[in-house]
């Protein structure tokens, strides 16, 4: 077990080497780089830099070096003081900046996946249980269109709603009268009203397609012989179902659940530009739109890393799951 | 009225499958008895029906299978149970606790995650009012009496972790903590080597002198079948053709099927230069039965323009029921 | 001890195809797909015949008028009403109202618009239009420049549903291949693809996309940035595909008609292209058509952020992305109509890929449904079946 999970160490460091430099590419790829905006931003101020100027910038950034110099120059910042540079749109450390919205990203996508959890295991258990049933079709047509619906769409028509027949504006985390206010419980209660409409956007179509998944894995269980001879010992049908197909139809699940990990940063980019949440995405967002490279390649660093992370923890959520990975890991 | 000791009354039963394309007609009126404590073996080929049989009886048929009527009586010590229209809670208590089964793959009929253990305590205690512990010292009781070697340690085994006959025995250990009167196997052997299998014929019958069981052995196996059966039953298409004891049915078989069957099975002590001879033509496909006598179209005594139009009825002759035309006009 | 024979071409063995399309054909649903998606196309490749006008046609003075209603009156045959308009004295916003004096006459063929159809044949007819070519004539209202919705959303459509196939395709070759290498080969190559496989699907989608965006210049045409997108959507998209491929590949090897080819002497390649693909090309075609819906959600997303195509090129997303503000949306609703059109073109992609898929699999091996877990038609015969469909090249 410990040689197993040694090698999976090595295994992820060496993937997390190869991410840094995908993202270290991927920073230096548009053309242009720090100066040359710094110049072009200067310019649009109607100041002109002269060569020496320039070049001494270039020094200063080290952009002549030599490519492996300035990367590992960096990676080193990143790993020894977690600095991962600066975005020169919002003239502030990338840290700072995603740091700043981390915790309500993580709020929403954990409240959202809760809903998701919450509705979809049921509702797949009983349209595998009674497939083909007047239930099964109602729910497998709501869950169709779930997952056809874009988010932003979802997003716009929830907002047009609350905007045309509440007059309330659904965007934002607070009403106006809060923004500014001090932490008290009518703010609080002020956030949770305007939290729900963002959970609820983002969970349905990870609840549409969570529903299929739970129904496609149950189906795919539910008729297997250990089934019949659990039915054969006498067992209640509900238990029998809980206990024996179901168990089983979730391997596959516990497989991908470290995924949701890097979900938690930016699995609610859209609806959160759409109703203007101060998560990640957002954020992500304007760097792309900027071409702010550091903040961009900042991100794809942290969601690989989070990814492998993550599946780290599918390892072992699914070593615990199921005794035959635990075996494995044990021979190996 | 049957005998005394009959344990299981099976009559004019009909299992169907509501296919999009049609109704496939798995069981088609089958009568058959078990009596207490014997050994009854059906036979037959792939698809004739068996296996759908033997799942009818504790109504473990999926759909889009249903039974579609007859009776399946249970005679127990309190007195007669019909099963067929007995409601779930009266059927859950005799599932296992009456009647046991034990099915063909041991690895895909025991839960792999589930310890083999936990799935014998299970059962033990959804009949018996016991507690864990010692429900637990059944299960290793049972282990050890199906012969599985340091029963507990095996208790807390997974079974991937077990070879291929251990499992089925661990299946049958399981199949009998609850001391059922008939134990239904459904190709118990067919997915085990030939030296594991004759163990497990041995174990079987070990168990049934032990328990007292009644046995009602699925196979297509002519030679397990001759090996452990009392009495015997050989289907086709869905239907009982040829029902007897099994040393009668096997030295003299009456149904065309039953010696076309046993023709083209390879005995050993007979002379080598005889061939074996496959039955003539092919099992007709599922929706397109023939009409009058099933086997009509692949029989060698085929009576034209009786056979293909009246159906066969199954019929005491002399020592045993055979269902063919040709024993009726003997009449 | 029974003699097995092999399965000849009665009634229970029909050819996979037919088997297929019966299959099929009983998916209620995916029929209903079919009966969407077929018109929608032919809408699409045509446009320019279908839509009013062209997707640059603008009327500035009218700018977010409401949808009109085609009426039928004797008196003027099919019209539609015209509005009177007013700005409003404290938002300056302008006003709409139906006016029922004003006639617009409307007639089908009429002239409008020049364009070449299909790119080569010039025509100015329009199944549908007002008769008086410039007249007002928004049956789905009309966007922040006073352009036509309808004939936008129409022009917008030939982008958006075949961005889905081209990158379908791209993901086609990219899936096919890494996955079928991954798949004949197995071992360390596997391992490695696997791996990379798990991380690329594990990384959520949209900032990957996103981020990916940001690496494209700012000043490529709407040519080559309609490709440059379709490469990132397929790039994430094949992951899918590849699994698959994969999937299917290891369980064939071990499948007895390779072993028996393998043993007759016939060399690699062919066994992969004369003997594997044939026998789930079907099931290939099935996933495709269900990565396709996705792709088209992807390309919405992305120019709905301003990420992928830009205008002037028209999309459904590029249209979406003027109803970015609640308060616009509030205002002209009908601008939302570009994602309902979204929204019903990937949920009869879903239920005609369901179908597809259901079907490639007549014989329901994967048992997903019980209708179809027919137990008279065992692994022997769908073996026996498949070797005869794989010899005939079916």
């Amino acid at each position: 077990m410990l040689g197993y999970f040694g090698r999976r160490l090595v295994y992820v460091v060496v993937t997390l080497w190869a991410i840094s430099i995908v993202t270290f590419v991927i920073i230096n790829l548009p053309p242009g780089d720090y100066v040359s905006t710094v110049i072009a931003n200067a310019q649009a101020g109607g100041v002109s830099l002269t060569p020496a100027e320039i070049t001494n910038l270039r020094l200063r950034y080290g952009l002549d070096d030599p490519i492996f110099v300035q990367y590992w120059r960096w990676i080193s910042a990143i790993v020894l003081h977690g600095d991962f540079g600066q975005s020169f749109a919002w003239n502030q450390p990338v840290s700072t900046l995603i740091g700043e919205r981390v915790l309500l990203s993580a709020i929403l996508s954990l409240s959202s996946l809760l809903m998701v959890w919450a509705i979809a295991f049921p509702i797949g258990i009983y349209s595998a249980v009674k497939q083909y049933s007047w239930g099964d079709y109602g729910f497998s047509f709501l869950g169709f269109i779930g997952m056809a619906i874009p988010e932003f769409m979802l997003a716009l028509i929830l907002m047009y709603i609350g905007f045309r027949y509440f007059g309330a504006s659904v965007g934002g985390l607070f009403s106006p009268e809060f923004q500014d206010a001090a932490w008290n419980l009518g703010k609080v209660l002020d956030l949770a009203g305007h939290l729900w409409v963002p959970i609820v956007v983002i969970g349905v179509s990870g609840t549409a397609g969570m529903i299929r998944v739970t129904r496609a894995n149950l189906l795919d269980e539910l008729y297997r012989p250990y089934v019949h001879t659990a039915r054969a010992k006498g067992l209640p049908e509900w238990k029998l179902v809980l206990k024996y197909p179901v168990r089983m139809s979730l391997s596959p699940f516990f497989s991908t659940v470290g995924w949701l990990l890097p979900g938690l940063i930016g699995g609610e980019t859209i609806v959160s530009v759409v109703m203007s949440l101060p998560t990640g995405g957002p954020l992500l967002l304007s760097g792309v739109m900027n071409q702010d490279m550091y903040l961009v390649g900042s991100f794809i660093m942290i969601l690989s890393v989070l990814t492998v992370l993550g599946t780290v923890v599918s390892d072992l959520a699914l070593a615990w799951w199921d005794p035959r990975i635990r075996k494995r890991y044990k021979r190996e | 009225m049957p005998a005394d000791d009959v344990l299981l009354e099976i009559e004019d039963l009909r299992t169907h499958f509501l296919m999009d394309d049609g109704v496939v007609c798995a069981v088609d009126g089958v009568d058959l008895r078990v009596r207490k404590g014997e050994t009854l073996a059906i036979v037959g080929e792939s698809g004739c029906g068996k296996s759908v049989m033997a799942r009818s009886i504790l109504r473990l048929v999926d759909p889009p299978g249903q039974i579609e009527g007859g009776t399946i009586t249970l005679h127990r010590d309190s007195g007669p149970v019909e099963l067929v229209g007995a409601d779930t809670k009266l059927l859950r208590q005799i599932r296992w606790n009456d009647i046991a089964m034990v099915f063909q793959e041991p690895m895909a009929s025991l839960s792999l995650v589930h310890t083999i253990g936990s799935q014998i305590v299970e059962a033990v205690r959804l009949h018996e009012n016991i507690g864990k512990a010692a429900a637990r010292k059944r299960a290793i009781e049972m282990l050890d009496r199906v012969g599985i070697p340091m029963p507990a340690r095996r208790v807390d085994a997974y079974p991937f972790e077990l070879s291929g006959g251990m499992r089925q025995r661990a299946m049958i250990a399981m199949a009998l903590a609850c001391k059922p009167s008939l134990l239904i196997a459904d190709e118990p052997t067919t997915a085990l080597d030939v030296t594991t299998q004759a163990q497990i014929l041995e174990l079987l019958r070990d168990l049934q002198d032990e328990f007292g069981m009644a046995i009602m052995l699925i196979t297509h196996d002519l030679g397990v079948a001759a090996q452990v059966a009392d009495s015997m039953a050989v289907m086709y298409l869905g239907r009982v053709v040829e029902y007897g004891s099994a040393e009668q049915v096997l030295a003299t078989p009456r149904h065309p099927y039953a010696q076309a069957l046993l023709r083209s099975m390879p005995r050993l002590g007979r002379a080598r230069q005889r061939r074996l001879t496959a039955i003539k033509g092919m099992v007709p496909p599922p929706y397109a039965r023939p009409d009058g006598c099933f086997f009509h179209p692949r029989c060698e005594h085929v009576v034209e323009g009786r056979c293909d139009r009246v159906s066969p009825r199954l019929l005491q002759v002399a020592d045993r029921q055979v269902s063919c035309l040709l024993y009726e006009e003997d009449k | 001890m029974f003699l097995r024979r092999p399965a000849t071409r009665e009634v229970g063995t029909l050819p996979q195809w037919r088997l297929m399309w019966r299959q099929f054909r009983r998916h209620r649903l995916a029929m209903a797909g079919a009966a969407i998606l077929i018109p929608v196309y032919f809408v699409a490749i045509f446009a320019e015949f279908f839509a009013p006008m062209s997707s640059s046609t603008a009327n500035t003075s009218m700018t977010y008028a409401p949808p009109q209603v085609v009426q039928f009156s004797g008196e003027h045959g099919l019209h539609v009403n015209g509005y009177t308009t007013e700005r409003d004295p404290n938002t300056y916003e302008q006003r709409y109202t139906e006016d029922p004096t004003q006639v617009i006459k409307v007639g089908l063929f009429v002239h409008g618009d020049e364009y070449k159809l299909l790119g080569v044949i010039p025509s100015d007819i329009h199944l549908i239009g007002p008769v008086v070519k410039g007249e007002p004539f928004f049956l789905l209202g009309s966007d922040q420049n006073g352009r036509d919705l309808l004939s936008r959303l129409i022009h917008g459509a030939r982008v958006s549903l075949s961005i889905g196939l081209v990158g379908v395709l791209a993901s086609f070759l990219l899936g096919m291949l890494i996955g079928g290498v991954s798949g004949y080969f197995g071992g360390g190559v596997d391992n490695v693809v696997q791996r990379i496989i798990e991380f690329l699907m594990a990384i959520p989608t949209l900032p990957l996309w996103m981020a990916l965006s940001a690496t494209l210049p700012t000043d490529w045409g709407p040519l080559t940035r309609y490709f440059a997108i379709t490469v990132l959507l397929s790039l994430i998209g094949w992951t899918g595909l590849a699994r698959d491929v994969r999937g299917r590949f290891l369980s064939l090897r071990e499948e007895d008609f390779v072993t028996a080819a393998r043993l007759d002497g016939v060399g690699r390649l062919s066994i992969i292209f004369r003997h594997m693909i044939p026998s789930f090309a079907s099931h290939i075609i099935a996933s495709l058509s269900l990565a396709i819906p996705a792709m088209i959600l992807g390309e919405t997303s992305l120019s709905f952020l301003g990420l992928g195509l830009q205008a002037p090129a028209v999309s459904w997303g590029v249209l979406l992305e003027g109803a970015q503000n609640v308060r616009v949306v509030a205002n002209a609703p009908w601008l939302l109509a570009p994602g309902v059109a979204v929204v019903i073109v990937v949920v009869a992609m879903n239920f005609f890929g369901d179908g597809l898929r259901d079907a490639a699999d007549p014989y329901g091996s994967a048992s997903r449904s019980r209708r179809r877990k027919s137990f008279w038609r065992g692994r022997a015969a769908r073996r026996a079946s498949a070797t005869i469909n794989t010899a005939t090249g079916r």
